[in-house]
């Protein structure tokens, strides 16, 4: 859970307070926009509901310098290794938000062309639905990150929707798309 | 040398890949990518029926989500050969140019960000969100709205709604005022967006292109003045073009239409007829659970007067306000409650229409019928085999022509004219990959 | 003269069928008069058809639950529209599934270059002389052509990811 574990040691517990609050408070997200969410994610990042108060304000388009990968939008399967790779690049500590709920489960997009939930791809840590989210459902959102990232916390498990559980993530290469047909043929 | 710039970047447009050819500075050639957003809305609308089909619709074009739900709707009446009254005529026009109002504004103000200016964008998404209040208001979302339905709209105005779109649209004005000191004679925008993104009229009509788009090039086409559909050849309006065919023409083009489509919100609400019908009504007002007790008792003396109580999120479906804004077809639209919790045909005309299989049947056939969208043309084809799921569903995506052209309008300019070509573009993935 | 009449006229022998079901003119041509046709629209100074508003196809495989037999199965549809007089006509030419081919337009309007493109993507109908012709809403790896109507609608191909 914390990095630095040992609760005997009086001033290493209060470093892992003062980590977590200084990351909660000064969040540098790469918003992965790609469609009707990132309309009120830009509500969300305007005046009107403003989240720079928060802390999170200042978007970092480069995945080597942010912490946070707010994943909005619907992701196609066209799209997901590119999900994929901007998440590798990520540097830890990091933290995945899915915005929107074509990210969480696939929305009503039950199709060829749609992941049903980036959590089969990449570890989710919030899930923020919505279709789309009002911006309050968002910073409440932004509000439980806070709250994990003070503790520590990260996901690492992605889920398997065949036995719907969790699992270990493994690093998704040597994936081939031939073993993707072979298996989409044993399945049938 | 080639240059990706990639299906994730910091445009806020939407997902999109293009892969220039670049010399030093000057770009030679660019292939565009497309489909990092297609979410299968032709073939999800083949598995629904037509009424489901509605928030598949505002998904397209997210950013002017009534301009979709309309043209659709507009297509399967056609099929249907039904009219709706003239109060819900007025009132999709109305939501209609709010909705186009919205759309300038996330495009002028994102692209206005991606040059710099901050506070540009900060002044639109501020004016967007007043108007967004007024759409919750009426529909109860803000953005994904599915308002309309077959045969008429969802919900009636609320009361007092024409006082608030005044207001709203005076703090719109305001807004727009204050943007338009501060980038109009921006020198850094000016020049940026003058003599960047040229097309000329001729390959603008060649490649499809329509909308602001199109106007920015001199040519004065707009569906809402050529083919007018809803009550638009009741409305004074104008049609602003450019000259020039740059960005900076289109970025004028689109302040212009959003003074336009303004003064035609106030112009609806002036004109518009009176909705909830008022003197024939003459029953009690009753709970809906008491109309529905007392029709199972057998006590149904004065229930064909009385009128139903609803929660105000239902207005529209009662008796009082669904004549004024839907169809007096049974076989298309719901009928008020009044009838479904008080008589049994009532409740049969219900079910018939919402049960599966059963529902709205248009003959067998096809309908083509364009609408003015924010980006151009956005033209509906549905053919129907006289089932309840549409046979096949084609939106005429009006920035894919645009985005065709893109290589076109990009060749022999600088690499960093790229942001505000791409700016004026208006691409909404949400409507180019469907 | 309306559009569809003057097309009527010209073009007797090379029409299949016309209808204008709600008032959109409509001619079924047979494929290989269609650039003919097409040059026609586009040149004519009556007829000046300068927009290709839009360009698919459709699937016509078990029509009305099968009661109704539409041959042959697909159907390219294409919509015209001139500027100078306002007027709209639909063409449709119907093609066959066991050698779906059709002629190009890319010469004639640039719009149809991204519309054949797609059509080819979501049917599997080849364009005769089409410079580019590649998938474009799908990826590359993707086997089949999706929105044909043996295509099920929820049968997944992913690139990354489980297979469910």
């Amino acid at each position: 859970m914390s990095f630095l574990s040992s609760a005997s040691n009086f001033f290493t517990s209060k470093l892992d307070d003062a980590l977590g609050w200084a990351r909660k408070y000064s969040i540098f997200q790469y918003p992965f926009v790609t469609a009707c969410c990132g309309m009120e994610y830009m509500s969300t990042a305007a005046g009107h509901y403003d989240v720079d108060r928060f802390g999170a304000g200042f978007p970092r388009f480069s995945p080597r310098q942010s912490d946070v990968l707010f994943v909005v939008g619907t992701i196609n399967h066209k799209m997901a290794p590119v999900l994929r790779t901007v998440y590798d690049q990520m540097c830890e500590p990091k933290w995945v938000v899915a915005f929107g709920v074509c990210t969480c489960t696939g929305g009503f997009y039950d199709n060829y062309a749609t992941v049903m939930g980036i959590d089969t791809i990449i570890p989710v840590d919030i899930y923020i639905p919505g279709c789309p989210p009002r911006p309050e459902n968002v910073l409440d959102g932004l509000m439980k990150l806070q709250d994990k990232i003070q503790k520590g916390e990260q996901s690492r498990t992605l889920y398997d929707p065949r036995t719907k559980t969790g699992r270990p993530a493994h690093l998704l290469e040597g994936y081939s798309i031939q073993q993707h047909i072979r298996e989409r043929e044993a399945l049938s | 040398m080639l240059l990706n710039v990639g299906p994730s970047h910091p445009a806020m447009h939407g997902v999109i890949r293009l892969i220039m050819e670049l010399e030093g500075e000057k770009i030679h050639n660019v292939e565009v990518e497309i489909g990092y957003l297609h979410r299968a809305f032709e073939k999800m609308c083949e598995t629904v029926t037509y009424t489901q089909c509605f928030p598949y619709t505002d998904r397209l074009n997210y950013v002017s989500p009534l301009i979709n739900n309309v043209g659709f709707a507009m297509t399967v009446e056609k099929l249907l050969g039904i009219d709706i009254p003239e109060r819900a005529k007025y009132i999709r026009v109305l939501m209609s140019e709010i909705s186009r109002v919205t759309d300038h504004l996330t495009c002028i103000g994102a692209s206005a960000m991606e040059l710099g200016a901050m506070s540009a964008f900060l002044y639109m998404i501020k004016a967007r969100e007043f108007l967004y209040e007024l759409v919750e208001e009426i529909t109860g979302a803000r953005l994904t709205i599915s308002y309309v339905r077959i045969g008429g709209v969802k919900a009636d105005l609320t009361a007092g709604f024409a006082d608030r779109a005044f207001q709203k649209i005076a703090d719109v004005r305001k807004v727009l005022i204050e943007t338009d000191e501060l980038l109009t004679h921006n020198r850094i925008f000016f020049d940026r967006m003058k003599g960047t993104g040229k097309i000329s009229a001729q390959d603008a009509v060649s490649h499809g292109i329509t909308g602001p788009f199109l106007r920015g090039s001199g040519v004065a086409y707009d569906v809402r003045k050529a083919n007018p559909y809803l009550i638009y050849d009741r409305l004074d309006f104008e049609v602003p073009t450019g000259t020039d065919g740059d960005n900076l023409d289109r970025y004028f083009v689109r302040m212009a239409e959003m003074e336009q489509s303004l003064r035609m919100i106030e112009q609806c609400l002036q004109q518009i007829p009176d909705g909830p019908i008022a003197g024939d009504l003459t029953g009690e007002v009753i709970t809906a659970a008491h109309m529905v007790d007392s029709a199972k008792m057998g006590e149904t003396e004065g229930l064909l007067q009385d009128q139903v109580d609803l929660d105000p999120t239902l207005q529209g479906s009662t008796r009082k306000y669904s004549q004024g804004i839907n169809t007096d077809r049974k076989d298309v639209a719901l009928p008020p409650k009044e009838e479904t919790y008080g008589n049994i045909e009532g409740l049969m005309n219900h079910f018939k229409l919402v049960m599966y299989g059963h529902g709205i049947h248009p003959p067998v056939g096809e309908a083509y019928v364009p609408v003015e969208g924010a980006n151009g043309e956005l033209g509906f084809y549905i053919v129907s085999d006289g089932r309840d799921h549409p046979w096949r569903v084609r939106v005429h995506p009006p920035c894919f022509p645009i985005m065709s052209a893109l290589p076109k309008l990009l060749a022999g300019d600088m690499m960093a004219d790229l942001i505000p070509t791409f700016g004026s573009v208006n691409m909404i993935a949400g409507e180019l990959d469907r | 003269m309306t559009p569809l009449q003057r097309v009527q006229e010209k073009f007797q022998s090379q029409i299949v069928e016309t209808h204008a079901f709600r008032g959109d003119e409509t001619v079924v041509v047979r494929p290989g008069a269609l650039r003919e046709i097409a040059k026609f629209l586009k040149e004519d100074p009556q007829m000046d058809f300068n927009y290709l508003m839009d360009l698919t196809a459709v699937d016509y495989l078990f029509f009305a639950g099968g009661r109704i037999q539409k041959e042959p199965r697909f159907e390219v549809v294409y919509h015209f529209y001139s500027l100078t007089h306002n007027h709209r006509l639909r063409v449709k030419v119907p093609v066959d599934e066991k050698d779906p081919q059709v002629d190009t337009l890319t010469d004639l309007w640039a719009s149809a270059n991204w519309y054949e493109r797609e059509v080819w993507d979501m049917y599997g109908i080849r364009f005769k002389g089409h410079p580019n012709l590649k998938r474009i809403l799908m990826y590359e790896e993707f086997k089949g052509h999706a929105l044909r109507k043996d295509y099920p609608f929820n049968k997944r191909q992913p690139l990354i990811g489980p297979v469910y």
